[in-house]
């Protein structure tokens, strides 16, 4: 027996649980409903009171080995098991295998004429039979207070209520009592003051046509119990409370990183992208490329062999895998390969919880590595925007702890001005890319920019991206003295810019020339100068020859007429020929 | 317990042929609650439709799963199985006006 162990370790001890085997409702009540004690389960109508008592029953026939007794008051036998077969539970079959037994009661008051006093003897009798028939150890009275109605006498009825809830503690069943919800009480007719170890509330509320189901652990005497409403829903395997996973902040973490399938994006993101496990959101106005960013971050994923799910919620797989081959975004070949699956619902389709739950559902089958989910606000309409920051949390949750890469998109209704629920969920991502459209020139241009990326150096630079034919490309925006600058404004600039440095290109060019004339002018001057002395020179020259030969000449003549007037010193020849020579010039 | 008579009176309020009534009597144990019960029934049986009234008495201690039949939850209960249509009068039938309503007698007049 499986059932009996207490969750905790602690030595006190402590309430014996009786498992119900409903996922998440034992996670939230520490183990189950009290062991050999009445629980009641009270709600509106159709808020799922029958269901939870009857899946109370089988699952503890079929998982805990507990075989159930089912007094229905309301149902015939017949239709409770078409009813829950529905849901996958094959109580026929459990009855026929006498694990578990149906008894139906029922009184139609105007059948029944009352005279003098009696007692509830025989529904004991019955119950008794029934327990003691099959062994139960479980027994659900669904809905006991039909009996108020069938029966005239309130006072007895109450009396032998009470007995009654008194005789299953001694006869140490766990009992489930379903009980409509009352106006201003838990139930319709006070059947909270006889069972009082355990109230479970269900409730059905619809809200902007979207009806959430809570459930909620009103009291649990003797144990400790989340005593938050908890959305809960009704699918094909029965209920499952949320949440599913666990509440505290222990994931694991990994520091590998992934790429975005964008090369420049990884670039802005640390270089590496983002890490594995971390939650991403994508906001963007419309038309800004959401969707295509997570398209090629899914393709990227698959490229490397990732399993990669992809949630839509506004277009059918088949316009996606359309819409992404015209920008050169092949996903077909991935969805054939099993490596990208997608999963497309309307968020209208039905409540929030349900939508979580269906994820989960898909989550836990495809075993993914990443998780788009496209859009994310779309789910807003399914519930209000708390719900669906708390649906989104434990999705995050969820996905964290499966180490799982979630990328969420979200739209921005138009303006710059990011909306309200979008700041509160970014407090859930560890990183946050903005994609924005810049209207100007006739134009509107896509950027693109990292809000937030925890735990990594990311650029905080603003990034144009095109969209075209083979995929997207990020490029620099102009950012300059104007602003930022994009598309033909950006390609405007950037050919002004262009001129602009030709220009001063050609104008270093014109004063090389320039400089390079004028050092050709003055050389050309230089060689003029140079040429003009060298004329000078060579005059000068000429006539200095021409005068050294008139002296030769004349001292050769004196020197002939000294030696003809007979002169005494020779001396006279060097020292005094000159200055004679100078003077009779 | 069983007593068959001729009939009484012909013309009864359902044009009733003088039928043989079927009355069963739901009890658990011998407490006071039964055995008043069925000597209150066995009274008015006596009186309205003597000699052509059959009571049973079912102890559901010792056959509980009877008790699913007649869909009996309170004990007393006098179940009229014959003639039809069934009629239930929960009780120790002290009560002897309701008790010829529940059955569906006229008072004697």
């Amino acid at each position: 027996m499986k059932n009996n162990r207490p969750k905790s370790t602690s030595p006190v001890v402590h309430l014996p649980k009786c498992p119900t085997g409903i996922q998440g409702l034992d996670e939230i009540t520490g183990g189950g409903l009290p062991r050999g004690r009445p629980t009641l389960v009270c709600g509106g109508a159709g808020c799922g009171k029958t269901l939870l008592a009857v899946e109370f029953l089988v699952r503890g026939a079929v998982q805990f080995g507990e075989p159930g007794v089912f007094m229905a008051f309301e149902e015939t036998e017949a239709e409770l098991k078409a009813n829950v077969a529905s849901l996958g539970f094959d109580l026929a079959g459990l009855v026929q295998r006498k694990k578990i037994v149906i008894d139906y009661v029922h009184i139609e008051r105007s059948e029944v004429q009352e005279s003098g006093e009696y007692d509830l003897e025989g529904l004991f009798v019955r119950l008794n039979h029934a327990i003691d028939s099959t062994g139960a150890k479980r027994v659900v009275l669904d809905t006991l207070e039909a009996l108020f109605a069938s029966l005239p006498n309130e006072a007895i009825l109450r009396a032998e209520l009470r007995r009654l809830f008194r005789w299953l503690k001694d006869k140490g069943v766990t009992a489930v009592i379903t009980a409509e919800r009352g106006r201003d009480q838990l139930t319709r007719h006070g059947l909270e003051e006889y069972v009082s170890d355990c109230v479970i509330l269900l409730e059905h509320r619809v809200y902007d046509q979207i009806a959430t189901r809570n459930l909620r652990v009103v009291k649990y005497r003797g144990a400790l119990h989340g005593t938050n409403e908890f959305p809960f829903l009704i699918g094909d395997e029965g209920i499952s409370v949320l949440p599913i996973t666990s509440l505290g902040l222990n994931h694991k973490i990994s520091s590998e990183r992934i790429a975005t399938g964008i090369p420049r994006l990884d670039a802005m993101l640390g270089g590496r992208g983002f890490f594995r496990g971390s939650s991403i959101l994508l906001t963007g106005t419309p038309g800004t490329g959401k969707t295509i960013v997570a398209a090629n971050f899914a393709q990227a994923a698959c490229r490397r062999g990732e399993r990669t799910l992809f949630f839509s919620f506004e277009e059918s797989p088949n316009q996606i895998i359309r819409n992404m081959h015209s920008i050169g975004l092949r996903l077909e070949p991935l969805v054939k390969r099993g490596l990208l699956r997608f999963h497309a619902a309307r968020p209208s389709l039905y409540g929030l919880e349900m939508h979580l739950a269906t994820m989960f559902k898909e989550i836990v089958t495809f075993q993914p590595d990443v998780v788009v989910m496209d859009p994310i606000t779309s789910l807003m309409d399914a519930g209000t925007a708390s719900e669906c920051r708390a649906m989104v949390t434990r999705l995050v949750d969820y996905l964290k702890a499966g180490q799982v890469t979630s990328l969420f998109t979200s739209l921005t209704q138009g303006g710059h001005a990011l909306q309200q629920s979008e700041a509160s969920m970014s407090s859930l991502m560890d990183a946050w890319l903005l994609l924005q459209d810049y209207e100007g020139n006739g134009e509107r241009n896509r950027v693109l920019y990292v809000l937030k990326a925890r735990g990594m150096a990311h650029s905080n630079q603003i990034r144009e991206f095109l969209i075209s034919d083979h995929g997207i490309d990020v490029v620099d925006a102009y950012i300059g003295a104007s602003g930022v600058l994009t598309g033909s404004a950006r390609a405007a600039q950037a050919a002004l810019e262009k001129a602009a440095v030709l220009a001063s290109q050609q104008e270093a060019a014109q004063l090389k020339r320039e400089v390079e004339r004028k050092r050709a002018a003055l050389e050309r001057q230089i060689s003029g100068l140079r040429s003009d002395y060298e004329t000078e020179a060579m005059e000068l020259r000429r006539i200095a020859e021409q005068v050294g030969t008139r002296t030769f000449v004349l001292g050769t003549e004196r020197a002939a007429s000294g030696i003809l007037r007979q002169a005494d010193a020779k001396v006279a020849v060097g020292t005094r020929g000159k200055p004679g020579h100078g003077r009779r010039n | 317990m069983k007593t068959k008579t001729v009939r009484r009176r012909a013309s009864d309020s359902h044009r009733r042929p003088a039928k043989l009534w079927q009355l069963r009597l739901y009890v658990t144990g011998q407490t006071t609650k039964s055995q008043t019960a069925f000597s209150n029934l066995k009274k008015i049986c006596e009186s309205h439709l003597k000699g052509r009234y059959r009571i049973t008495v079912i102890d559901l201690v010792k056959q509980p799963q009877l008790a699913k039949g007649d869909q009996i939850l309170a004990i007393p209960t006098v179940v009229r199985k014959l003639p039809k249509p069934v009629r239930t009068i929960i009780g120790n039938l002290s009560d002897t006006a309701h008790l010829l309503v529940g059955l569906d007698l006229r008072p004697a007049d």
